[in-house]
């Protein structure tokens, strides 16, 4: 696992992971088929269908969906090819690539603190996560502190002081209604100065189409950037799975506006499956650090792109209603 | 940007003429053009399924109208579909005959169940009601804290739990009683979100509900939902029977597909949409502008609809057909711009329709109400020959119409030259009523 200072657990380097996405490439797609093609046996237009559904099912939205499956039929007269089995690791190999090739690590930090920014629409699960952020850090044997900086929303303020009570950890806030980037100056001074590691902030919701709001997501920045010129090191989006094609939309104006580094996926414990990321992934190139699956601390876990593609196969909540 | 579902259908059908019917084969490119248009909105593949099948139907063998271009025509049923599918009309709430009437506000985490509390809440007592709000989220940290602000910022009284009272039910009935005593005539009870697969707390709302035979049981859906709507929905409802839909968030850019799909899997009304974080930021759900935001435009169907109305089928096929034998007279031309002005005022026919394609050049066009008044004036001063044949009028009959209509002879010849592009752009266009050049006309025209 990358982490703002670096691997924490044993992750191949950059340059095998370079090696490997080489690979993938050439065994990828093309080859694949071909050996297919040589196979010569049945695939009906219901498969394609099938799998159509499926991948629009989970969100991925109808432009990608398109766009792997053309692929696909480019090459391949229906009466000829592979077997069901082939075409949908086919699928998956794609998918694959879309989201590795975004799989960058954070950029390291030289000196503490790191400055992470939590940010997304309305209800998607940013205070929730940074609880969890804070249990992470913590378990890498981290300094965390907290920073209330959602002013706005009823009871903001204190729902953060019970995660932060809950995983031990500081919060530094103001009243309420007080200028978001005021308290965030105090809180990256305050972590610079007691020289911890990580210092996390909570923002309020917003909906991408609020420019006031937005703008006031790029104040925040560049406060940070006052107090450590290099801040905010990462700034996190976190988007609720159940999000449809709105989230490619959210992707691009936070990041146009705030800088995105990384996305978080919420709520992946529920039955969505969360595909709008791999639009993301296509376009935008970010990566997918952590999938959050519960309200609990211990309820976030780093991105696993192949088990996130095995589950987009999956029937609806298989595993879980069970 | 991409473009929107009328710009795509009016491309699919610049070869379908007037004359034409709406057929399978002319119909195939459209209907894949929708469906990809419902997609991306968020409707679940699925519905989007019956859906084309109900659009499909409806269409096939339909004559193609004269008043509207085909590609307005299929918008025209598409939306309509759409808009049947969404309920006909608005919905209120229901109260019981024995108060206080109970509300239970359910949904997913973080979709807007406390905010739409508060919103509900002063809504009703806005309607001559008295709600007691009650939190029976015992959950999420500082969610009772939560709305006892939203309560406290809108003056209204919240039910907040005697000590050690812990328990969702408990919370419930306590808050019933107190409503009962103290003449609050609604109870609204704010409940903690959860997944429709969380069987001990779907359980608990059962619980509730039995407890409380709440007259209402309001499933708060986030407008920005995707293809998992239909599962949730789907899932609340028969556990517990929900009585209507509220949606969320609907003050940003979401399509709202999801409307589409819940109404489709629950059969229950959507009653109100959320448009802001604040308090008063509540409407009442209106099918009709839900549709054209699922379709990615603007209030089109008005228009389309004024347009039927002002326009006589028969007249304007004949009209047709003397454009394509080039026998549109200057007499047809003052008839056409008679029929425009029925439309009422151009501007906010024009205001209408959605800012994006064609309606992105229509802008500049100028749109006089005076000039019409004008030319509809110097054609009425011209002899039925010269209006049969606009060949005949030379310089001194343009001097005398001129004169007629108290007009100067430019103004006489601008017409004719207006008229004669007319003509031959009409020819181009027939079928429909606004083509791309119209920028460089200063008049619409049919
Ligand atoms: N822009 C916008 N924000 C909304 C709307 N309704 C709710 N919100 C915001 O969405 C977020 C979640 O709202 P809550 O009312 O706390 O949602 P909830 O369903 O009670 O959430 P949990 O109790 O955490 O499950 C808050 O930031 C609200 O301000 C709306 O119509 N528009
Ligand atoms: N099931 C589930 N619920 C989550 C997850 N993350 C957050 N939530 C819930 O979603 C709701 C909104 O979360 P919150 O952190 O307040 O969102 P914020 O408004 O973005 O800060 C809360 O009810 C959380 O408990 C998750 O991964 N899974
Ligand atoms: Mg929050
Ligand atoms: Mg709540």
């Amino acid at each position: 696992m990358q982490t703002l200072f670096g691997s924490v657990e044993q992750e191949p380097s950059l340059l095998e992971r370079l090696k490997r996405g080489v690979q993938k490439t050439r065994s990828g797609l093309v080859s694949k088929l071909e050996d297919a093609l040589a196979g010569r046996k049945e695939i009906d237009a219901d498969l394609l269908d099938e799998l159509e559904a499926t991948l629009i099912g989970a969100d991925i939205g109808v432009a990608t969906v398109n766009e792997i499956l053309e692929r696909i039929r480019q090459r391949v007269d229906r009466k000829l090819t592979g077997d069901a089995a082939e075409i949908r690791g086919l699928i998956r190999e794609h998918l694959l690539e879309i989201l590795q090739a975004s799989d960058l690590p954070p950029a390291l930090v030289d000196e503490p603190p790191a400055v992470v920014m939590v940010i997304g629409v309305n209800g998607s699960g940013k205070t929730t996560t940074i609880g969890k952020l804070a249990r992470r850090y913590h378990n890498e044997g981290r300094s965390v502190l907290l920073c209330a900086a959602d002013t706005f929303r009823a009871a903001a303020i204190e729902q953060l002081e019970i995660w932060g009570e809950r995983t031990k950890t500081e919060v530094i806030s103001q009243s309420p209604g007080s200028d978001p980037s005021a308290v965030l100056f105090n809180a990256v001074q305050a972590a610079r100065a007691r020289k911890m590691d990580y210092v996390i902030i909570d923002t309020a919701g917003r909906l991408q189409t609020k420019t006031n709001l937005m703008a006031e997501l790029e104040k925040m920045r560049r406060t940070a950037a006052k107090v450590i010129p290099s801040a905010p090191h990462e700034v996190l989006l976190v988007l609720d799975a159940v999000t449809g094609q709105n989230g490619l939309e959210q992707a691009r104006r936070f990041t146009e506006t705030a800088g995105v580094t990384g996305i978080v996926l919420t709520k992946l414990d529920g039955t969505a499956k969360g595909g709008v990321v791999v639009a993301i992934a296509r376009e935008l190139n970010l990566p997918i650090r952590y999938v959050g699956v519960g309200e609990q601390a211990d309820d976030l876990i780093p991105f696993d792109p192949e088990k996130f593609i095995a589950s987009l196969f999956e029937g609806p909540g298989s595993e879980k209603s069970a | 940007m991409f473009d929107n579902l009328s710009d795509k259908l009016q491309r699919v059908f610049k070869n379908l003429r007037g004359e034409g019917r709406l057929s399978a084969e002319n119909m195939e490119t459209a209907l894949r053009e929708i469906r990809v248009a419902l997609l991306e909105a968020d409707v679940n593949f699925r519905v989007v399924k019956q859906l084309i099948e109900a659009i499909k139907v409806k269409a096939m063998g339909e004559e193609v109208l004269a008043a509207l271009s085909p590609s307005q025509q299929v918008i025209k049923i598409v939306k309509e579909e759409l808009t049947k599918m969404l309920g006909s009309h608005e919905s209120k709430l229901r109260f019981s005959n024995d108060p206080p009437t109970v509300m239970l506000i359910v949904g997913l985490q973080g979709s807007g169940k406390t905010t739409s509390t508060g919103k509900l809440a002063r809504w009703l007592s806005k309607n001559g009601h008295s709600p007691l709000m009650v939190s029976v989220d015992v959950y999420r940290p500082a969610a009772r804290d939560q709305l006892r602000i939203v309560a406290r910022d809108l003056k209204l009284p919240v039910y907040e739990g005697a000590p050690g009272e812990t328990q969702p039910i408990d919370l419930a009935r306590s808050a019933r009683r107190e409503a009962a005593q103290s003449g609050r005539d609604v109870v609204l009870v704010d409940t903690a979100g959860r997944l429709h697969i969380d069987a001990a707390l779907m359980t608990e709302l059962g619980q509730l509900k039995e407890l409380l035979s709440p007259v209402e049981i309001l499933f708060v859906a986030d407008a920005m939902t995707g293809q998992d709507a239909v599962k949730s929905a789907e899932e609340f409802h028969k556990q517990l029977g929900i009585t209507g839909v509220i949606l969320t968030k609907m003050d940003g850019d979401a399509r709202g597909g999801a409307a589409l799909s819940i109404r489709s899997v629950t059969g229950q009304p959507l009653k109100f949409v959320g448009v802001g974080e604040k308090s008063d930021a509540l409407e009442p759900f209106y099918p009709e502008r839900v549709a054209s935001r699922i379709l990615g435009m603007g209030d089109i169907l008005s228009f389309i609809e004024k347009a039927e109305e002002a326009i006589d089928r028969k007249q304007a096929a004949e009209m047709q057909r003397k454009l394509i034998e080039n026998e549109f007279t200057l007499e047809d031309f003052r008839d056409q711009l008679k029929q425009l002005r029925k439309l009422g005022p151009l501007e906010s026919m024009l205001s209408m329709m959605p800012q994006v394609g064609i309606m992105k050049d229509l802008k500049n066009v100028k749109v006089d109400e005076k000039e019409i008044t004008r030319v509809v004036a110097i054609i009425d001063s011209m002899t039925p020959r010269e209006r049969d044949n606009h060949m005949i009028i030379n310089g001194a009959r343009r001097r005398r119409i001129a004169k007629g209509s108290g007009t100067s002879v430019q103004d006489v010849n601008q017409l004719l030259k207006q008229y004669t592009q007319a003509r031959k752009m009409m020819k181009t266009f027939s079928g429909g009523f606004m083509g791309k050049k119209l920028g460089k006309l200063k008049l619409p025209l049919f």
